[in-house]
């Protein structure tokens, strides 16, 4: 593993009396997948959102390479060009074509050259199957199609960190795949990222480490294998009770048993 | 059919003087639009600032503008200033202040609620890709509220246009008073001119503004 990327330093958000995210602490290294999961409510979206200063934090510090996140801090614009993040209800601008939804940030926050902006969004497109849609509307666009397209958007800024902020949780079931996929292409090609999802196979498929959150705390920061086979704590056995299905259905089988017995 | 007095628009120079009149009409009513749909996108933009001096101040000047009839306005501007200043404001001039005043009021109200029905991801996720505020409003904000907003400022300049017949009352020789002048004159000769002339002048009004509304019809169709 790489070189400490963010750090997450005793960070408190709160709204109001009620403390969403209460004294955390984390680092994220170079090209590690970061899963967070937990019940709803439990804080994974405003973590996110604070990390992109989305939201004001009342304490702690957020280092991306050293450099505090700070939603007043005059170099923000700065850093949030290196944090790429895409949203549950995919955001893109519906008055802009696929093509300059992906561009539009490249060229006038980044000032890139026009035609080498397009060559890479046409190329990061294609990645994604898009790349005849690149004229469409995002109306003319499918649920998943669109998700597609918020990645490559964020993609082509060239971020050093990507969050995803539960992005398949808007979406028809046979939409989820193709969006997944796209986001393990990501990690294949060794992207930092943290993800926040409901999806457990999918969590346990692409995470270097998993972080279970609830009432505003890391209560289980490990492996996948770890967390998934013997999580550590009861409130973590029973967040991952929620997921299974089977177990019912034996329990359900062996009483029938002892009924006819 | 019945005697229209529609023969008083061939005498002499009518038609020629009614076209001028609403040529005034337009001329007043567009140079005070040219002015106020810019000025009122840049009130609608301050309106939504957190900034409560800034908000109360455009509020006060909005509702003053809305709540007074346009003719007191005028009346306001063209004899008051006179009065208590001791300007010497012309009609036309006074007119065009009046309606561009107005029309920045209506317009800063239309822009502020195109503005804010933009849903709050837009500004985020174009936050999130690192536009400045400035950038968010210019690339993002605007270019969508602007298509919410051409069904509304359409209707707000043929509001415009047609509220310029309250002008004859400051002494602007528009379209009506012309109207007027050529009924008056031919009052013995063709004693039903009225609804010749006023059916003419609906007509001229109607040619001014339908073009108009099918160009907003055009770009929403276009823009969706």
């Amino acid at each position: 593993m790489g070189e400490i990327l963010l750090s997450v330093e005793n960070v408190t958000k709160s709204y109001g009396k009620n403390v969403v995210l209460d004294d955390m602490s984390f680092q994220v290294r170079q090209g590690e997948v970061i899963v967070v999961v937990g019940p709803s409510g439990c804080g994974k979206s405003t973590l996110l959102r604070c990390i992109n200063a989305l939201e004001p934090i009342q304490s702690g510090k957020i280092k991306l390479n050293g450099e505090i996140v700070n939603p007043d801090g005059k170099n923000l614009t700065q850093l949030r060009q290196k944090i790429g993040m895409v949203f549950q209800s995919y955001d893109l601008f519906p008055h802009l074509s696929v093509l300059n939804n992906i561009m539009i940030a490249p060229c006038k926050v980044q000032k890139r050259k026009k035609d080498e902006v397009q060559k890479e969004a046409y190329a990061l497109l294609e990645r994604v199957n898009l790349k005849e849609k690149a004229d469409s509307y995002p109306r003319e666009l499918s649920g998943g199609q669109k998700q597609r397209v918020a990645i490559v958007r964020a993609l082509c800024m060239h971020p050093e960190i990507l969050l995803f902020d539960e992005v398949t949780a808007a979406l028809d079931p046979e939409m989820v795949r193709e969006v997944l996929d796209v986001i393990l292409g990501l990690a294949d090609s060794g992207k930092t990222m943290i993800i926040v999802t409901h999806e457990m196979q999918f969590a346990r498929a692409i995470a270097d480490r998993i972080l279970f959150l609830d009432g505003g705390k890391i209560v289980e920061n490990g492996s996948p294998e770890d967390f998934f086979e013997h999580p550590k704590t009861e409130r973590a056995r029973k967040f991952l009770h929620t997921f299974e299905f089977n177990r019912i259905k034996q329990v359900h089988h062996s009483e029938c048993e002892e009924q006819n017995a | 059919m019945p005697d229209l007095g529609l023969e008083v628009l061939f005498k002499g120079k009518n038609m020629v003087r009614l076209l001028g009149g609403i040529g005034v009409a337009l001329k007043i009513s567009l140079i005070a639009v040219v002015i106020s749909i810019p000025l009122g996108i840049l009130l609608g933009a301050l309106m939504t600032w957190k900034n409560r001096g800034v908000r109360a101040i455009l509020r006060i000047y909005l509702e003053f503008v809305r709540i007074m009839p346009q003719m007191v306005l005028l009346f306001l501007c063209y004899f008051g200033t006179t009065r208590a200043f001791g300007w010497n404001l012309s009609g036309e001039t006074s007119a065009v202040i009046v309606f561009t005043l107005w029309g920045t009021a209506e317009m800063s109200d239309l822009v502020r609620g195109a503005l804010i029905s933009i849903p709050i991801h837009q500004y985020e996720s174009s936050e999130a890709l690192g536009f400045n505020r400035a950038q968010t409003y210019l690339y993002i904000v605007i270019p969508q509220a602007i298509r919410r907003l051409i069904p509304l400022s359409i209707n707000l300049i043929t509001r415009m246009i047609k509220t310029t017949s309250l002008i004859l009352m400051i002494g602007v020789v528009e379209v009506i008073k012309v109207a007027q002048q050529i009924i008056e004159a031919n009052r013995m000769a063709s004693p039903n001119a009225a609804f010749g002339v006023y059916l003419t002048v609906l007509l001229l009004y109607f040619l001014a503004c339908w073009p108009i509304s099918l160009l907003a019809k055009y770009l929403e169709r276009k823009w969706r």
